[in-house]
């Protein structure tokens, strides 16, 4: 395979990979946290309003780690520094 | 394919190319400015029984505003009040209008969700310097023990890092989810999506605004400031 496919198959691989393992991480939190509140609710269903919106940042919290999983798989896919070089190179 | 505002140049003034993302952030200023001119026109007390309805909503932002700030910094929340109000009014305003077609939300771009950490990396030794003195300020890097100097710079840096990098992926998620599935499916499959960003934008800015005042006032500053409460 020459270095343009080479290049090209290991950025998909990778950004694929990234968003796939960079996710199993929050998801397993955010269902922790939010198995955390249900349990919370249905001991005390007044305090529900207060633990929702408590649930509600940390949730978007936890699933920051996905976010940035994310954000990397944006730069692999869309950005990719080392696809502009080879593309550079190959264009010489 | 992906959502590059930035390199949209929209016209140009001057010979300086205006692109979408400053356009939009310009958009959102206008928006927010003529809706505070409007409320604060004729401001009344309720004493001779008229208060318009837009003063209303608007107290009620700026008291929820106040009353979160107070929770989360245990102090006067006017002296946070301009800084964080405004991000969250910003931020939550650009975040809400990303489900008109066409307009592109400034959030969306690095650019303007790293500017926005960096107010707040400013604004953490300013605070912190002004209320607690300078030696008290250096001194927290250097707790528990000077051993732990490098990590809790290194701490410092990625948590204004991860500020800026979370509201970007958020904020570009869903414009990214929306593209793809319009293209998969139109018109009735991305709407859920688009609600469901609705609710992600907007606990978005709250958790940017909450972060930012958590880390302005992780210095200590209820103590300094018991008096003033």
């Amino acid at each position: 395979m020459d270095n343009i496919g080479l290049v090209g198959a290991a950025s998909v691989l990778a950004a694929g990979l990234a968003i796939g393992i960079g996710g199993i991480g929050s998801g397993v939190g955010e269902g922790h946290a939010a198995n955390a509140a249900l349990k919370a609710i249905a001991q005390q269903p007044d305090e529900a309003g207060n633990i929702t919106k408590t649930l509600f940042v940390c949730m978007a919290m936890i699933e920051s780690t996905a976010i940035y999983a994310f954000v990397i798989t944006m730069i692999i896919l869309f950005a990719n520094p080392f696809w502009d070089h080879v593309i550079n190179l190959a264009g010489k | 394919m992906v959502e590059n505002f930035d390199a949209i140049i929209i016209f140009h003034i001057f010979g300086f190319g205006i692109n979408a993302t400053i356009f939009s952030t310009w958009i959102v200023m206008a928006i927010l400015l003529i809706l505070a001119k409007l409320a604060t026109k004729d401001l009344s007390n309720s004493i001779d029984g008229k208060v318009s309805r837009l003063q209303i909503a608007m107290e009620a932002i700026v008291k929820g505003i106040n009353d979160q700030i107070r929770e989360a910094s245990g102090t006067n929340p006017m002296i946070f009040m301009p800084m964080i109000g405004t991000f969250f009014l910003f931020i939550g305003v650009s975040n809400l209008l990303s489900i008109i077609p066409w307009f592109m939300p400034p959030t969306a771009s690095l650019s303007t969700t790293v500017s926005y950490a960096m107010c707040v990396a400013i604004a953490m030794p300013y605070y912190g310097i002004k209320h607690v003195g300078i030696v008290r300020y250096l001194k927290k890097y250097i707790e528990p023990t000077p051993i732990m100097l490098p990590f809790n710079i290194i701490g410092d840096i990625a948590s204004i890092f991860s500020l800026a990098v979370r509201l970007y992926g958020n904020v570009l998620s869903g414009c990214v989810i929306g593209t793809i599935l319009l293209s998969l499916a139109p018109y009735l499959i991305p709407l859920p999506l688009q609600i469901l960003g609705l609710l992600t934008g907007t606990i978005q800015a709250y958790i940017f605004s909450m972060l930012a005042i958590m880390y302005i006032s992780s210095i200590g500053l209820e103590e300094e400031n018991k008096l003033i409460r």
